[in-house]
């Protein structure tokens, strides 16, 4: 069931362009899958109007706990990532559909550029929990871009790729050599549009299954306004409800 | 805090959610006990479906948002085949928005949703701005709405309210003409037409250019305009347009108006719409008002 619910900031890790935020409810939280969202209500930023859609990073049950890593991307995104501990912050979650699960002894691998890491390392968190082991490839600018490195490295076997060469393979996650030697049963990828679409094209090419998450502009994140529609094979679909994630045989790309 | 607005149309309270902001209701039951409203008003519906506007179809905007969604619907066929059985025993008012581009297809679609024994009114959407023949054409001209309000009412037995466009230069006059045509309320405003522009890559930010503008930016002029309209015309109004709180609603009551409704409210707080009901009500008891109703029209000016 879905909630609006009140958090606190008891976390808050300044990364520069990013920022780590865990938050804490008073009340249990309702089951989150790996690939859902929150849409955060921005307070104290005079030119935000609307909730800001943003990823579950990771969820803790035991203690009520949602963590997000938010991009510096305008000013609503800005006010987000410099809260401060102590801070009260509202969500509405948790939203959309989610990832599909793997099933048993496939062979996995997460692709993420950016801030479109953040999804992945709860979803690879669940695979850990059935026993999958994921590979993960991310992609980001230089190496500052590649946020908690250390703990996605405890999840399953990570490969990086930087456009600067800073760290990892030189180039988008498209170049990485990982792609001729090794093959995969199911692919999820979360970053900038057309670093999925290009994923998605290899993956089509080598006919491998393959899920994306979208994050159109949104304003409700219910399913009410349709304002946040991709094109897909069955008419214009909200993100924001059949989505983020959709399978790319879906998608008109 | 019950409202009669005529013809059947009896609200609990004066709150009603806008259409299009609000989807058919299901989408905020978690949120939301819908017999706590006086209605919902369901997605604006041609008679045909439509897949309204490419993406990108809405703009942050200072304390709004525009849209250009384009009425993407799937139909009155549809809505009542598929959506009608799901949402029909809602404990509320549920009104449907109709809009067409054609008077036919207003009067088909009417008369497919008169036959639907728990919708108790049409809100007749003759000022959509999003779509070349959205119906704006009808709503911004004295005699468009004659035309469109007159064919409607011959096929349409119960309830019909008219939502207005504040596009135009004298929406009273509008509100006149729909009135002498047959309409049982009016509800006023819907979005004003606006832009956006992305100045870095020198390209409108909506995929159709202009949008609707809506959010609390709007509300000075949607109070404006139900002034002047309820100063006009002597079937009630419904008042809507940027209303955030219990305050806003009110200010709208003493405005003219005989209802509200809440509309793109419900993106920042989905609760928002009972929390104005209750906000309403306290307001009553704190000014010693026996009835929401005793509000409509009394500003002292």
């Amino acid at each position: 069931m879905k909630q609006a619910t009140d958090f606190i900031v008891c976390e808050a890790v300044d990364y520069g362009r990013a920022a780590l935020l865990r938050l804490r409810s008073q009340d249990p939280l309702p089951v989150i899958k790996p690939g859902q969202f929150a849409n955060v209500r921005v307070d104290g930023s005079p030119s935000t109007y609307l909730r800001r859609p943003i990823s579950i990073h990771e969820v803790d049950y035991a203690s009520n706990d949602i963590t997000l890593l938010v991009q510096k991307v305008g000013e609503g995104t800005k006010r987000l990532a410099g809260m401060k501990c102590g801070e009260k912050v509202n969500l509405v979650f948790p939203l959309g559909t989610g990832f599909t699960m793997p099933s048993e002894g496939e062979r996995v691998l997460l692709v993420g550029g950016g801030i479109g890491i953040a999804p992945l390392y709860y979803l690879a968190i669940h695979m850990n929990v059935e026993g999958l082991k994921p590979t993960l490839l991310l992609g980001g600018k230089t190496k500052d871009d590649l946020l908690r490195l250390e703990d996605y490295q405890k999840l399953g076997d990570v490969l990086v790729t930087t456009e600067d060469g800073s760290l990892g393979e030189k180039g988008f996650v498209t170049a990485h050599s990982v792609w001729n030697h090794r093959e995969f049963d199911k692919i999820y990828v979360c970053g900038p549009k057309p670093m999925m679409k290009a994923v998605a094209r290899l993956a089509d090419e080598k006919e491998v299954w393959c899920e994306v998450s979208l994050e159109n502009l949104m304003a409700c994140g219910l399913g009410a306004c349709l304002c946040c529609v991709e094109d897909t094979v069955d008419g214009h679909v909200c993100v924001c409800k059949e989505g983020p994630v959709f399978n790319i045989r879906r998608l008109k790309w | 805090m019950t409202i009669d607005l005529g013809r059947g149309l009896v609200l609990r309270n004066p709150v009603m959610t806008a259409s299009g902001t609000f989807g058919y209701g299901e989408e905020y039951t978690d949120f939301v006990d819908l017999s706590e409203l006086g209605g919902i008003i369901v997605k604006g519906t041609t008679l045909n479906p439509r897949e309204g506007n490419p993406y990108p179809r809405m703009a942050e905007t200072p304390s709004g948002m525009l849209n250009c969604v384009g009425l993407q619907n799937k139909g009155v066929r549809y809505f009542i085949d598929t959506i009608y059985p799901r949402i029909k025993n809602f404990d509320t008012n549920v009104l449907l928005n109709l809009s067409g581009s054609t008077l036919e297809d207003y009067v088909r679609g009417a008369e497919m949703i008169d036959t639907l024994d728990k919708i108790p009114a049409i809100e007749l959407n003759v000022s959509c701005p999003n779509v070349k023949q959205g119906g704006m054409a009808f709503g911004v001209t004295t005699t468009g709405i004659s035309q469109v309000v007159s064919e409607v009412r011959k096929v349409y037995q119960k309830h019909l309210m008219v939502k207005l466009s504040p596009n135009v230069t004298n929406i009273a006059e509008i509100a006149l003409a729909a009135e002498a045509a047959g309409a049982d309320s009016v509800s006023l405003i819907n979005t004003l037409m606006g832009m956006a522009i992305d100045a870095e890559h020198r390209k409108p930010k909506l995929s159709v250019i202009t949008g609707g503008l809506s959010g609390a930016c709007v509300k000075p002029v949607a109070l404006r305009m139900v002034w002047q309209v309820a100063k006009a015309v002597k079937i009630p109004v419904v008042g809507l347009g940027g209303i955030s709180n219990a305050i806003d609603a009110v200010e709208f009551m003493l405005a003219g108006a005989s209802a509200i409704e809440i509309g793109t409210a419900n993106f920042i707080d989905p609760a928002i719409s009972v929390k104005v009901a209750e906000g309403m009500k306290e307001y009553c008891e704190r000014h010693g008002f026996q009835r929401v109703s005793e509000l409509t029209g009394i500003l002292d000016a």
